[in-house]
């Protein structure tokens, strides 16, 4: 397990020094001069110089990298244009609201999802399984910017149950977890019925409906058990969907976190902060995916790291 | 489902095709003094905030969508498929270089690099679809790559290579055609994922600006109006779900008619 760790430890270095250079490439994909498109054409060309320097991009390229990489290795990412506020510091004052909406909408999705592709599959082919999997494909198809909205007007402003935006009790958190974690529940519960379909045709299963073990059992024990390894890898590879799908929810639902804060800050050309804004999410999400590779083990010990 | 979808997806293109020839409406004329009227005999879908005709606008949306999702879905799924043909057949040094450039395109999730793209390149519809591109290839890459790594070692291909036959030729007659179907089904799912990104990304004010009519800024400026006006929301919302159902449909279908295993047939526990 521990050379294990170590291996995908090391190979993981190599994937977020590409992430590194893709996002300090970012502000020189900006057509033309950047600090000039940060300031605006009317800006003066005093402060365009002024910017520049602040930003270093009056240095060779070389120098320019070398000193972001320099920032990333102890935690500065600059600092923001418009508050003046070091970007860090503005992204670990968000980054509480941003998880603590992704794991709701996660266990909103793991709550739907599984007992919605376990009922299909075992129900196959009746109009249980129909039913569930046309739900799951309109749940895929529809958008979360469309839903969230419309959950808003019956459930905050016509019903007047939960609050309509922002962060605080618990049930201002229900509405975007919910419209953030429909698409992912829909996800979940077609890979949860097909993997389940795979392990019930197995004959461990028929095996232990040999023995007397009852049906539930069988199902809930055995067969769903062996068949959550490739439902955890879809979790962990979707939860990247999860964050992207944060940046929409949080604009709708004033939810004060990165997704909310990125989207402000294309929005200023606050550049600094964009970038701080995509490393995070993507070096959560690299961090995320490593942590599902090491959840293998623990939910099939056949499996050693090896 | 798969003909519920075909027909979904046919229908689109019609409308999209020839609904703005037949239509009495311009998606740009305004009516201001009925602004926000809801659906009518006249206008089917009502009026949007500056009297426009919604119908008119929610069809010519589709064409948007349905370049986006076309001309999206064509380039990556072509750069995808020479990407990873040329990674798996060659292997090596190639390999390894689009390998590792894959790696790092998909540590961003989804919609992220696109929209890190389109904001510092500036919102519009060709960014949309240059930023969807650039990161639409490396799903068909990886899916290619791996069909290959198993085509290059089967018998026709070695003996097409015995017979003399170049690189090109036996990528393109022998090896490339094995990873197509997947490619299609991949493809026919993609079309619904690149449409949906492209009305995420109007709707976050990064894609199609106004006046040109698109599914996703139409929700966008509709929001403001949800409590007076639903209809603002209401049918561009379905357009989007329905168009990227029929995709998702057909998608499935085509799966199901690939690999029969995934449909579950088996016994019972």
């Amino acid at each position: 397990m521990g050379r294990f760790l170590a291996r995908r430890l090391v190979l993981t270095i190599p994937v977020l020094l590409g992430v590194a250079t893709l996002v300090f490439s970012l502000i020189h994909l900006i057509p033309g001069d950047p600090a000039q498109a940060m300031l605006g054409e009317a800006a003066p060309q005093a402060d365009v110089e002024e910017l520049r320097r602040r930003l270093g991009l009056d240095r060779p390229l070389i120098q320019q990298y070398g000193e972001f990489l320099r920032g990333l290795a102890v935690g500065d990412l600059g600092t923001s244009l418009r508050t003046g506020q070091p970007v860090t510091e503005q992204i670990v004052e968000r980054m509480p609201a941003t998880f603590e909406l992704a794991a709701a909408a996660m266990l909103v999705a793991i709550a739907f999802s599984l007992p919605l592709g376990i009922a299909a599959a075992v129900k196959r082919g009746t109009a249980v399984d129909h039913a569930a999997m046309t739900v799951s494909l309109a749940g895929v198809s529809v958008p979360n910017f469309w839903l969230g909205p419309l959950l808003a007007i019956v459930f905050a402003v016509q019903l007047g149950w939960l609050p309509v935006s922002g962060r605080g009790t618990w049930a201002h958190l229900v509405l975007p977890a919910v419209s953030l974690g429909a698409a992912l529940a829909a996800i979940l519960a077609r890979m949860t019925r097909a993997t389940m379909l795979e392990e019930l045709r197995e004959p461990y299963v028929q095996a232990a409906r040999a023995r007397g073990v009852s049906r539930t059992r069988a199902v809930l024990r055995h067969a769903f058990r062996n068949s959550l390894i490739p439902v955890v890898t879809l979790m962990g590879l979707q939860f990247g969907a999860v964050l992207t799908g944060a940046v929409i929810t949080e604009t709708i639902f004033a939810w004060p976190g990165i997704g909310r804060l990125l989207i402000q800050s294309i929005g200023f050309r606050d550049y600094p902060l964009v970038q701080g804004c995509i490393l995070l999410i993507a070096v959560t999400y690299v961090g995320v995916n490593l942590l599902t590779d090491l959840m293998y083990g623990v939910l099939d010990p056949r499996i050693r790291y090896e | 489902m798969t003909r519920i979808g075909a027909a979904i997806v046919l229908l689109a293109v019609l409308a999209a095709a020839l609904g703005p020839m037949i239509i009495p409406f311009d998606p740009a004329d305004q009516e201001l003094a009925l602004r926000l009227e809801g659906p009518s005999g006249r206008h089917w879908f009502g009026l949007d905030e500056l009297g426009r005709d919604i119908f008119a606008r929610v069809l010519s949306g589709a064409r948007i969508s349905l370049l986006v999702g076309l001309v999206v879905v064509g380039v990556s799924s072509t750069v995808g498929t020479l990407l990873g043909s040329i990674a798996g057949y060659f292997g090596g040094v190639v390999d390894e270089i689009v390998s590792r450039v894959m790696d790092i395109l998909l540590a961003f999730p989804g919609l992220l690099l696109a929209i890190a793209m389109v904001a510092v390149l500036g919102p519009s519809l060709t960014n949309v679809i240059i930023a969807l591109s650039l990161i639409g290839w490396v799903g068909y890459a990886r899916l290619v790559r791996g069909q290959v790594l198993r085509a290059r070692e089967l018998e026709f291909v070695q003996a097409a290579r015995a017979l003399g036959a170049d690189v090109p030729r036996i990528l393109a007659r022998h090896i490339i055609p094995t990873a197509l179907p997947a490619v299609t089904v991949q493809a026919t799912l993609g079309i619904g994922g690149a449409i949906l990104a492209e009305a995420a990304l109007s709707f976050l004010g990064l894609g199609v600006q106004p006046p040109t009519p698109s599914w996703g800024t139409m929700l966008s400026y509709g929001r403001t109006h949800m409590l007076e006006a639903p209809h603002l929301t209401v049918f561009p919302g379905i357009a989007i779900a329905v168009l990227v159902l029929g995709f998702n449909f057909l998608g499935d279908g085509l799966r199901d008619a690939i690999d029969p295993q995934a449909q579950g047939q088996g016994p019972k526990a």
